[in-house]
């Protein structure tokens, strides 16, 4: 189950024609995709869309109503793959996945999808990830969307427009006969905001009644000489098709005066950021009134010549605001003005950075310039020449004060453990390679671990270690994968990889029970029961079936020595081929989840409890810190001491301890101090946890009692 | 377009037609900054705003710091169009959850001193970096403190993480609290308390946080008491701090009779350091531990301000009272400490306590608690001790709740009546001989290098390898003694190292500053 559920914003997806919808941009697309009469939706979770996933998930009985199929797929190329269904058959079908690592997966289903073309509406929802927040490599779908020529949305962030970009993207689609992709930035994704909401559609026709009537057509199928007929019309008759229903339907929009000597030509996602920059430059009103001429592309890829040209008409000069690189939608523009034999200028990337995100003070200073140099009659006398720069206060000093923040393991992570065993293990053994993965894993790479030299791509570890396979070689590779990566695609590429080419490192798969990077959805390996999908396949039988020989099963990961030793024998035994490891463990943070509200109800329901929490003796504690470097839990920090005496601030945990353990193991592990305990409380003790108790405190005080009169006593020692 | 809405007047100032109220919530990943960024939504939308909040979803940004963002202004039936993240120069009101925080907010330009009322909780959150040095790692926060007074038109820190602990509710309602106190939002503290109740859960604890939050900022709460350095100088000296049999108290008396009689400037860390050893072994234990200072504050004057001899007597003491078995055998098995214990864990009348050890001792322990002459048998026989080790030296779990664990730790514990003739007293005493007597050796030549050579001892603490470590460290640093004494600046080249040497785990700084030592 998902670490969120969504069981009571579901029912905002039942609201009917006229009622107002509020709440986060994602759960607006998820109704937009009912309202429109989806027939079916997949997908993989990654943010910022998991919680259209998870949603969905949570939306089974709605979904059934209408007949809509939902599957959370096993990764985006088979939800891409999934789209097929619209190829035959007058069926809407939706694929989200997190861009553009997803979109990196998903592109060969989604050439070939593009290339045969679709019947039914194709929508893609990609969850760009891009700037600050950001877990991944900076990169645009854009590409993708000019290379296989499928059409690329780039709504106004705001829920009205993003639910109007779902409705035209199926249209589109269909006309055309081309998937649509549907892009939206992160913080679209979780914006709250309000809507009117329509009534949702049953799709017209299911994939039930899709199985009950098969069709195919050869020529939609892509193998020659359909293939090269397919390019012929993706460029005669599909791209023809949607210029002409994205210049119809004006999805495009204008706003501000519609004469000027300059312009501002937008990316859609761009119009919130590009107003707030010219209400401060003085230009626009709070409702984003202007009197600068704005083209906003809510339509990015294919871009109408015609209406650009209009546009650009009687201008001087023209600004796009064209977020990441390279600059296609600048570049396209350019080669249009320039065969159009037009004298606007057109700038971009001169005024506003290559690379990186337009956040506020980008744009401020972009559209400032811009204005400056091409338009200053415009600006007001303040800003044309500002009496002063920067905000005066010196905060060079501060900078090298705060600490930085990364993510990093949650309280009581069962991965914590592994890595402490590994940096163990390597304190022993030297240095090794390291392969990281993605996934909460890959937080290895940080202090205090400081392990793990790549990431290569989900699933992809041990298959980024491939290379270090020599038989010169006196130590072998380590490689980490989670079970999400596994399932993803680490079964076939990294383990059936390894087995086959005789690889000789060692692989750890990291099983947490979930996805947990991306919210804890279920998969294949989760041990719970999930009512729609089928879980509780084990990891190790799926290694075992690709031929692992040497593997080893470690069900409770917080085990430091039983880890450090299983690592220390896959390391250095003699058995030739891929050393598999798989370290188990729940995600607390979804255990926590699940069991915090059934233990609090136990201990008031009267039943036997027993809770552990760990703790530190201050005065054993000699404030060294080595428990922290194999540590960095957020529960386990530094307090200072009363006392004079002391220099250094000694270990502490404080109130949000679980009692995952890793304390204590690590501490006896490796050979840390004593100054760790694990204090278990038994709630609601029975008659005999009672008598015993009673009995060894007797004892027990006596001996204090005993020691304690035959010596000095200080009020507070 | 409604008619109640101001026509557009472009370069008049945009600001001015219905304004945009830009808040900023950094929180660290786990705090709730979702929940608060939701509740000021809500409230806004009650008080007639539309509001628009954006975040970065906690996904994966697990524990890391996140960036809440909502922005709203007054419902005239037109829609605004709000930004999605925070500019530079352009937040009104920025809620930091964390003191580190706030000075990311600072470094990051959202706090501006025209308009930006800073609302901080004042409670630290170590951040990795911070806790993994060997020394004190921590940030300043005083540094934050003064800066974020300048860089903000208002700014109100208090402990809000400390209310919500106290009223047993999470840091986002003592934040909102804090929030609505500051009047920084045209809102009713009502409207405030309705969005809490609207949320349903935890709705009495919340409230209680959030008034509680509500008038500190309003400053209709007392601060909280500022913790006084609890001077134990003079009233310590009375009976009932101390307790025990008559004899052993009459020696204790013996014992600070001689402490009154020391200058004034040393008497504090004279008898903090005397109730340590005292506390440790024995009434004469203290009784070497003065003797020792005594040799100190001979050569010491009042002309230095006593620096030596302070630091003699808080050195001497943490190096007599080493941390061996018997001395943490010792204080697991006290009342004082079953009490803390219970305490700290907030075991209920009717619950029982469980309490479980992890020990997990060498050879090298063992021998050390062995008479000198075994012990040392022992070590010089690496066969012989290699053998013993394998017996020995792997974890063990010891129950101090039940009878058998106790037993065995409290057994240890006695062995303190034969410390003084086991191997590791040897070792210990025969180090602090050693380094005591170098470091006062330097007082006619170099009375700073003396006082630094005595605060070398902070570099020896942990056990078993981490021991091994600082003392390794303890000793590099010494090396540099010969390389630098002499010159003027002595004293600062050994602080410098002794400071580097608490930076890194295995002394790569130090490594670094002692070459930089070797070509002076």
């Amino acid at each position: 189950m998902a670490e969120r559920s969504f069981a009571k914003e579901v029912e905002k997806l039942r609201l009917g024609s006229g009622e107002e919808f509020a709440g986060e941009g994602i759960l607006a697309i998820t109704k937009a995709l009912l309202q429109c009469g989806v027939g079916y939706v997949g997908g993989y979770q990654g943010a910022p869309i998991s919680h259209l996933m998870d949603v969905l998930a949570d939306a089974q009985d709605i979904l059934g109503e209408l007949g809509v199929h939902f599957e959370a797929s096993a990764s985006e190329a088979t939800a891409t793959a999934m789209l097929a269904a619209s190829v035959h058959y007058p069926i809407r079908g939706a694929a989200t996945f997190k861009s553009t690592v997803g979109t990196n997966v998903a592109s060969d289903a989604l050439a070939n999808l593009a290339s045969g073309g679709v019947t039914g509406g194709a929508l893609i929802i990609v969850g760009e990830d891009y700037g600050e927040g950001s877990s991944i490599m900076q990169e645009r779908s854009h590409a993708f969307a000019m290379k296989s020529q499928v059409w690329l949305l780039d709504p106004r962030p705001n829920l009205p427009s993003i639910v109007k970009a779902v409705e035209d993207g199926f249209e589109l689609s269909e006309i055309s006969n081309t998937p649509v992709m549907l892009q939206v930035r992160i913080r679209c994704c979780h914006v709250h905001g309000h809507f009117i909401a329509k009534d949702n559609k049953r799709p017209p026709m299911t994939v039930a009644d899709a199985l009950d009537a098969p069709r195919r057509d050869t020529g939609r199928i892509v193998l020659p000489p359909a293939s090269f007929l397919h390019e012929k019309e993706k460029v005669q008759k599909r791209w023809p098709a949607a210029v002409d229903f994205i210049r119809k339907n004006k999805i495009n929009e204008m706003f501000g005066s519609d004469h000027g000597s300059v312009g501002i030509v937008m990316q859609g996602g761009m119009y919130n950021s590009v107003i707030r920059a010219l209400q401060r430059l003085g230009l626009a009103d709070t409702y984003g009134d202007t009197d600068v001429p704005l083209y906003v592309l809510n339509a990015v890829y294919p871009l109408i010549d015609d209406e650009f040209l209009s546009f650009c008409e009687g201008k001087q000069s023209v600004l796009v605001v064209e977020e990441g690189q390279p600059n296609y939608i600048e570049q396209a523009f350019a080669a249009m003005l320039h065969k159009a034999g037009r004298g606007t200028r057109l700038v971009g990337k001169e005024h506003l950075p290559m690379a990186g995100e337009y956040t506020g003070q980008v744009m401020l200073d972009g559209i400032g310039a811009f204005l400056r140099a091409e338009a200053p009659h415009l600006l007001p006398g303040e800003v044309r020449a500002p009496n002063k720069v920067g905000d005066g206060v010196d905060t060079a000093d501060l900078i090298n004060v705060v600490p930085g923040r990364p993510p990093g393991f949650c309280i009581g992570c069962p991965e914590r453990p592994i890595f402490a065993a590994t940096k163990l293990v390597e304190q022993e053994l030297g240095k090794h390679h390291i392969a990281s993965d993605i996934g909460c894993h890959l937080f290895s790479i940080m202090p205090p671990f400081e392990l793990g030299a790549t990431t290569m791509g989900y699933g992809l570890g041990p298959a980024s270690a491939s290379a270090f396979n020599s038989p010169d070689a006196k130590r072998r590779s380590i490689s980490f994968v989670g079970d999400g990566g596994f399932w993803h695609n680490g079964l076939t590429s990294s383990i059936g990889n390894a087995v086959f080419n005789k690889n000789d490192g060692v692989i750890v798969i990291v099983d947490n029970f979930y996805s947990a990077a991306t919210g804890g959805q279920d998969i294949l390996s989760s041990r719970a029961g999930n009512k729609t999908k089928s879980t509780k396949h084990p990891i190790t039988e799926a290694v075992k079936g690709m031929g692992v020989k040497w593997l080893r099963h470690i069900d409770r990961t917080y085990d430091v020595t039983k880890m450090q030793d299983t690592l220390r024998e896959a390391l250095t035994t003699d058995e030739k081929g891929p050393k598999v490891i798989v370290a188990s463990s729940e995600c607390m943070l979804n255990r926590q989840r699940r069991e915090k509200p059934l233990v609090d109800k136990a201990i008031k329901g009267g039943e036997r409890v027993v809770k552990p929490k760990f703790g530190i003796d201050e005065d054993i504690c000699t404030g060294d810190h080595a428990c922290m470097r194999l540590s960095g839990c957020p529960s386990l920090s530094v307090k200072s001491l009363d006392d004079p005496l002391r220099d250094d601030p000694v270990a502490h945990i404080d109130q949000s301890c679980v009692g995952c353990g890793n304390c204590g193991e690590v501490a006896d592990a490796a050979v840390l101090c004593p100054s760790f305990y694990r204090a278990d409380v038994v709630h609601n003790p029975g008659r005999w946890d009672r008598f015993l108790e009673a009995a060894r405190r007797a004892i027990i005080s006596l001996l204090q009692r005993r020691r304690e009169s035959r010596r000095l006593t200080f009020a507070d020692a | 377009m409604l008619d109640a809405v101001p026509p557009f007047r472009p370069r008049a100032g945009a600001h001015d037609d219905e304004r945009v109220i830009k808040l900023a919530v950094l929180a660290v990943g786990g705090q709730g900054g979702g929940v608060l960024a939701d509740w000021i939504t809500d409230v806004a939308e009650r008080n007639g705003y539309v509001a628009q909040s954006t975040s970065v979803a906690g996904v994966a940004q697990r524990t890391g710091a996140t960036i809440y963002y909502v922005e709203m202004a007054r419902d005239t039936g037109q829609l605004p169009v709000f930004a999605l993240s925070p500019s530079q120069g352009d937040v009104d009101i920025l809620i930091a959850a964390e003191l580190m925080e706030a000075g990311r907010a600072i470094i990051r330009g959202f706090v501006t001193p025209e308009r930006t009322t800073l609302i901080a909780s004042s409670h630290r959150i170590a951040a990795v970096s911070e806790k993994i040095e060997p020394g004190d790692g921590r940030a300043s926060s005083l540094k934050v403190h003064a800066t974020a007074e300048a860089a903000s038109k208002r700014f109100i820190a208090f402990d809000m993480e400390k209310i919500a602990a106290d009223n047993g509710s999470m840091i986002s309602a003592s934040l909102l609290g804090a929030l609505a106190g500051s009047d920084a939002l045209p809102f009713t503290r009502e409207s405030y308390e309705q969005a809490i109740g609207a949320g349903g859960r935890g709705v009495k604890a919340s409230l209680a946080a959030f008034g509680a939050a509500f008038d500190r900022a309003r400053g209709t709460a007392a601060p909280a008491p500022k913790k006084a350095e609890p001077a134990i100088v003079g009233s310590a000296l009375g009976a009932g701090h101390v307790i025990g049999p008559q004899s052993l108290l009459q020696g204790w008396q013996a014992l600070t009779a001689r402490i009154d009689v020391m200058p004034e400037a040393v008497r504090d860390m004279a008898l903090r350091g005397l109730r340590k050893v005292v506390d440790y072994q024995d009434i004469a234990y203290g009784r070497e531990y003065l003797d020792r200072l005594d040799k100190a504050i001979a050569l010491d004057g009042p002309d230095r301000g006593y620096d030596l001899s302070v630091a003699a007597a808080k050195h001497l003491a943490n190096a007599m009272c080493y941390d061996d078995m018997i001395r943490v055998a010792d204080l697991k098995t006290r009342s004082t400490r079953d009490r803390r214990v219970r305490r700290e864990v907030g075991v209920k009348d009717g619950s029982i306590l469980q309490v479980t050890e992890y020990f997990h001792p060498r050879i090298e322990e063992f021998c050390g608690t062995l008479p000198a002459n075994l012990g040392s048998y022992i070590e010089s026989r690496p066969k012989l001790a290699a053998f013993l080790d394998r017996r020995i030296n792997h974890g063990r779990r010891i129950r101090t709740d039940s009878f058998a664990g106790f037993a065995a730790l409290w057994f240890i514990g006695g062995l303190r009546r034969w410390r003084r003739r086991l191997l590791r007293h040897q070792v210990e005493t025969n180090h602090l001989e050693r380094w005591y007597a170098l470091a006062l050796g330097y007082v006619p030549v170099d009375y700073a290098l003396a006082v630094e050579i005595l605060n070398c001892r902070r570099l020896i603490k942990g056990y078993s390898d981490t021991h091994v470590r600082a003392q390794s460290k303890f000793d590099r640093v010494l090396s540099a003694l010969d390389l630098v004494k002499g010159r003027p600046d002595a004293a600062d080249w050994i602080r410098r190292l002794r400071e580097a040497a608490l930076k890194d785990e295995k002394g790569d700084m130090l490594d670094g500053a002692l070459k930089t030592v070797a070509s002076l």
